[in-house]
């Protein structure tokens, strides 16, 4: 049970942390805040490659894990890309 | 790999994401917040991969290949306009891959190798200790439960976003019984998430789980409206954020939990942004239609022979006069991709020393900030870019007010008309300024479906027809005169 606390009390935290940052944010970069939060929900990559790469199990673990990997891998590169490009025009002043 | 060493590396990572969106707070500092953001994803995929050790490599080669080759493409091809579409399609991936992390984990602990789909019906002897010591394993089952409903409903509701956005499904469709109908699913799959917690070796009840939740997801956002859009993207993002930090819980990873938890709220805080700028509650956008009015309000008799229109090149001429000229972008603007032209009319008033500035509502657009990325896509510097709160105190001093493609959010009935259905909706205050010229293609109502009695003032010029072309001609007549 301990592991799980800690768990839960860095979850809470970090949805505090989550409000205090976010509620500064500008309006105008709410589609850049999107896209790069986007990219970052692709941190489920990690979890993604733990299942692709699980050696001892079953087929349909692996195809479940490639699906994931594919999905998180979209998110991470596409999500961090696109907001480049969007905050790139944003500096260009 | 030391566990320890892995989990100090992960610690590293989430550092990075909260500089990253930290830097975000400011547009000069948010491409170097980007960059380190992108950092700690590398590295906490690094050391997830070198602590892997020597294993099958073939499923995450593949993978990664096919993501970083389908999603450089989208993000290198997509145009500024389709930024929504855009969204909506991450925000699905992000949600389909927690549920098939969820999914992959559940069937590795139960160890069973469905091999036809009856197989996967069939039930497995199995109890939550295959999933972890004790409370840790019924944990363990209900974080996997949960992500893979709000993965699935994510995946599914994010796809019908993306159609809606595109147009490639205009109608609304929705379950008999509305709420109540999607209530009925909600608890329907809860329950089978609870049948999973009590005995793990039901896969039927995992199987029906996920349909369930994909059924869920499309009757959720099918009944939703093109323009409570905004809410829907970010009520979605804030769902993908959350199903990783769940699936962080199914794996005991803390970066997940980290990184998972601050999108959640990012998500959630953009939500009740949206909600507050359209005057209603979450309830109301999701499941409810727009209040009906006590009076159906009569369009013919708020515009009959009240509204005056002009040509662009009437327009032109009072703008020459003008010292202080707001421009008020709305959706439309984005569907005529008129946001270089709009650029190109403000530098030649600049030119004429008249002030521009451009009056963003909190909702224009299709997804928050839809407008203020158009503009700068444009070049407009992003200090032209004033929200709400700040510029409507300045529309009294304003000579012109240039309204291209918004409505709803400039019906002083939300202000005035008590009892009217968008009463008490924050609105830019237009019709305070001098002179307001309308770009419109007709009087049609916006998405609200009530009449604008702005367009019926006297100090109202309606300039019908494309976005674009008006506003180069505007432009045009500008320079000539």
């Amino acid at each position: 049970m301990d592991i799980l606390i800690l768990l839960l009390a860095l979850f809470v935290l970090s949805l505090f942390l989550g409000v205090e940052l976010i509620t500064k944010v500008p309006p105008t970069l709410h589609t850049p805040l999107m896209s790069g939060t986007n990219a970052v929900s692709g941190i489920t990559l990690v979890g993604a490659l733990l299942a692709a790469g699980n050696d001892s199990s079953p087929m349909l673990v692996n195809v479940l894990g490639f699906i994931a990997v594919t999905l998180a891998t979209i998110n991470v590169v596409g999500g961090y890309l696109v907001t480049n490009r969007m905050l790139a025009m944003f500096k260009r002043k | 790999m030391n566990a320890n060493i892995v989990n100090f590396a992960y610690l590293l990572a989430g550092i990075l994401f909260i500089l990253g969106i930290k830097g975000l707070t400011k547009p000069k500092t948010a491409v170097r917040g980007n960059m380190l953001s992108a950092l700690g994803m590398l590295l906490a995929v690094v050391v997830t991969l070198l602590n892997l050790g020597a294993i099958d490599f073939t499923y995450i080669i593949a993978g990664v290949v096919v993501g970083a080759v389908v999603g450089s493409i989208m993000a290198l091809r997509i145009q500024m306009t389709s930024m929504p579409q855009m969204v909506a399609l991450l925000n699905g991936f992000g949600g389909g891959a927690s549920l098939t992390i969820a999914l992959a984990e559940y069937y590795a602990k139960l160890g069973t190798t469905p091999g036809s789909f009856a197989e996967l019906l069939t039930p497995v002897v199995a109890d939550s200790s295959a999933f972890g010591l004790g409370a840790e394993g019924t944990v363990a089952l209900i974080a996997i439960g949960l992500t893979v409903l709000i993965g699935a409903v994510t995946l599914t509701g994010s796809f019908v976003a993306f159609a809606k956005l595109q147009e490639l499904m205009k109608k609304s469709y929705g379950l008999p019984g509305g709420p109540i109908g999607n209530a009925v699913f909600l608890l329907a799959a809860l329950i089978s998430v609870g049948l999973v917690v009590v005995d793990p070796g039901n896969v039927a009840a995992m199987v029906a789980v996920v349909a369930l939740a994909l059924l869920l997801g499309l009757f959720l956002v099918m009944p939703i409206g093109g323009a409570d859009m905004p809410v829907v993207i970010a009520l979605l993002n804030s769902y993908s954020g959350i199903a990783a930090a769940l699936a962080g819980f199914i794996l005991g990873n803390t970066v997940l939990i980290i990184a998972g938890s601050l999108v959640g709220t990012s998500g959630l805080i953009l939500t009740q942004i949206m909600c507050v700028a359209m005057n209603r509650s979450l309830a109301n956008v999701l499941f409810g239609k727009m209040a009906e009015s006590g009076e159906t309000i009569d369009a013919d008799e708020v515009y009959a022979g009240k509204v005056t229109s002009a040509q662009p090149d009437e327009v032109a001429m009072i703008l020459e006069t003008a010292r202080r000229v707001v421009i008020v972008p709305g959706y439309g603007m984005a569907m005529a991709q008129a946001q270089h032209a709009v650029r190109e009319l403000a530098d030649a008033m600049e030119a004429r020393g008249i002030e521009v500035e451009y009056g963003i509502h909190p909702v224009a657009g299709r997804m928050p900030g839809h407008m203020n990325v158009l503009l700068a896509e444009a070049e407009v510097p992003y200090d032209k870019l004033v929200e709400m709160d700040r510029i409507n105190p300045t529309f009294e001093d304003t000579d012109v007010v240039i309204v291209i493609g918004a409505n709803d959010v400039t019906n002083p009935m939300a202000r005035d008309a008590e009892g009217s259905p968008i009463y008490g909706m924050p609105i830019l205050n237009v019709d305070k300024a001098r002179n307001v010229v309308v770009i419109k293609r007709s009087l049609s109502p916006g998405f609200a479906g009530l009449p604008n009695p702005l367009f019926a003032m006297d100090h109202t010029l309606m300039v019908y027809g494309d976005g674009k072309k008006a506003v180069i001609e505007m432009t045009t007549a500008l320079n000539q005169a």
